[in-house]
């Protein structure tokens, strides 16, 4: 089984990081994963993109167009991608920054107002983090208890004390789909 | 190396360089292609390397052309356009026998094209490139552990053969992430490189050069680098097969696209379609009796690049009239798509044995 991930957002949101984050957890579950960005002249305020791909064998290509899940974090994003989203597929975005419409009903449509459990929490920087939670808590892709040792591993030393406000974000995501379940 | 770690390809080739001992690298920035000298720009300095970001493209092979004159293990890298611009200097490094590694992650052409994943350069890296009867080893990694392995192995080759080695890789292969095991260095038995010039104080001067105007001075030094491509081709092809015995269609790709044709073969092998892949792993010296070797009248082979078919002519070459060669591309830096290569296989194996999906 395949599962393509395309994530999308301004630079600075911690795109890039977000995908970094599922794939070096995906590796430690011993799947074969592929990473694969936007690698343009893009920076802060510009868009980023990248796609993520976990599967049990070799994945061809790393670069997909019709992604089995899609997870945006600006209008833009969501715009450029919304049409491209496989029939069936999954659709995660941030809903502190984004006004969604659900008009496609072959598709699974949630916001998380990812931003703002962020802030909650003093670290609105780690709203990649809170999306992260939500998409492994929806599609039980991922244990948690991968992603939380990918996020102490991948955090800078002179950065340690983010570990826990990351740990926290991830298992705000988390929650916050629990609580829509039940 | 029991535990796999995760690098982007770009990243994975310079670290490769570095623990085969490389300790020289100058380039110039081009994208997709940046994360090479961007790595080696810190990680030249912790192993007392020398890092250079030159003026140019041709500067920095110029001065990769010292580096190995003076006997140290030396690369450059770029992407396509920039890759042209050292052409004049690979003539040259091959004409003075010097080693050293070349990566080109290539990118839309002609001119300054594009900056997404090309193969169109094939010509360019196995036919020549720059002017005179030479040739330089050519390596297509499809992964990143290929972009690990074969860098590694590039220097041993360019140091054995004296002899330029390129990296044929492309925007995708270098750009993307992927696990892979980063395996230990082990140097191998290589002749001692008793030509470099490294000061003559005691013994008579080396000297490296490339003009050659004595009468038939010049055509002994092509002899010579002839006898030496001849031993390549006999010594250093890499190839490998999947599901070939009863395939009855074989694809033949390299590097991003053998991968992407691969996942797809996989695929259709399981739905009980004979279809094979044969994928060049050296393009100079090209597996042309490994080739010949599989075909027959009974098999058909459908080479996919992209590009607009240049690898074709040599597997056609390869095969000689053996069994019919067809050919599927995509070019201006359009990556092929494994459900494009299904549809093509399918509609061929379709005409031929009417065979429904």
């Amino acid at each position: 089984m395949e599962h393509s991930i395309i994530i999308s957002g301004f630079g600075g949101q911690g795109i890039l990081f977000l995908g970094k984050i599922l794939t070096l957890a995906g590796m430690n579950e011993g799947k074969e994963v592929t990473w694969f960005p936007s690698y343009g002249a893009e920076m802060r305020g510009g868009t980023a993109n990248c796609t993520v791909i976990f599967s049990d064998e070799l994945i061809g290509s790393p670069v997909v167009s019709n992604p089995d899940t899609l997870i945006v974090m600006n209008d833009s994003a969501f715009s450029k991608f919304y049409s491209k989203l496989k029939k069936g597929g999954l659709l995660l975005y941030d809903s502190s920054l984004i006004n969604g419409h659900e008009e496609r009903q072959d598709i699974e449509i949630i916001g998380i107002p990812a931003t703002e459990i962020a802030s909650r929490l003093n670290a609105i920087q780690t709203s990649n983090i809170v999306l992260a939670g939500a998409f492994i808590a929806k599609t039980g892709m991922l244990k948690e208890s991968s992603v939380l040792d990918v996020l102490s591993e991948t955090v800078p030393a002179k950065k340690a004390k983010l570990i826990s406000t990351n740990k926290k974000a991830l298992l705000n995501g988390i929650k916050y789909i629990e609580n829509k379940k039940s | 190396m029991k535990t796999r770690i995760l690098m982007k390809g770009n990243e994975a080739i310079a670290e490769a360089a570095v623990r085969a001992g490389c300790r020289f690298y100058a380039g110039y920035p081009i994208t997709p292609q940046n994360e090479i000298p961007e790595y080696l720009s810190w990680r030249m300095l912790e192993v007392g390397g020398v890092f250079i970001q030159a003026e140019s493209e041709l500067a920095a092979i110029n001065m990769v052309y010292g580096a190995s004159a003076a006997g140290i293990r030396a690369m450059t890298s770029s992407s396509s356009p920039g890759i042209s611009l050292k052409q004049e200097a690979i003539s040259f490094l091959a004409g003075a026998e010097l080693p050293c590694v070349i990566v080109n992650m290539q990118r839309g052409g002609p001119g300054l094209g594009n900056i997404s994943a090309s193969q169109a350069d094939y010509f360019q890296a196995v036919k020549g490139g720059g002017h005179g009867d030479y040739k330089i080893i050519v390596y297509a990694p499809y992964s990143v552990q290929e972009l690990w392995d074969l860098t590694i192995l590039a220097f041993d080759k360019a140091d054995e053969y004296r002899t330029p080695v390129m990296i044929l890789g492309d925007a995708i292969i270098g750009q993307m992430m992927e696990p892979f095991y980063p395996t230990d260095y082990k140097k191998p038995e290589l002749p001692d490189k008793d030509w470099i010039i490294d000061g003559c104080e005691g013994r008579l001067p080396h000297v490296i050069k490339t003009l050659y105007m004595g009468d038939g001075e010049l055509e002994m030094m092509n002899n010579k680098l002839q006898k030496k491509y001849k031993n390549i081709k006999n010594k250093e092809v890499i190839s490998e097969g999947h599901f070939i015995d009863d395939a009855e269609l074989i694809v033949v790709a390299f590097g991003i696209a053998a991968r992407i044709a691969l996942s797809s073969v996989i695929k259709l092998r399981r739905k009980g379609i004979k279809v094979g892949l044969f994928r060049p792993v050296t393009l100079f010296p090209f597996p042309e009796n490994e080739l010949f070797l599989i075909s027959d009248e009974n098999k058909r082979f459908l080479v996919v690049e992209m590009n607009a078919g240049q690898m074709l002519e040599d597997v056609k070459l390869a095969i000689n009239g053996r069994s019919e060669v067809l050919f599927y591309g995509r070019t201006g830096g359009m990556v092929v798509s494994p459900e494009e290569i299904d549809k093509k296989i399918l509609s061929l194996i379709d005409l031929k044995c009417n065979v429904k999906m």
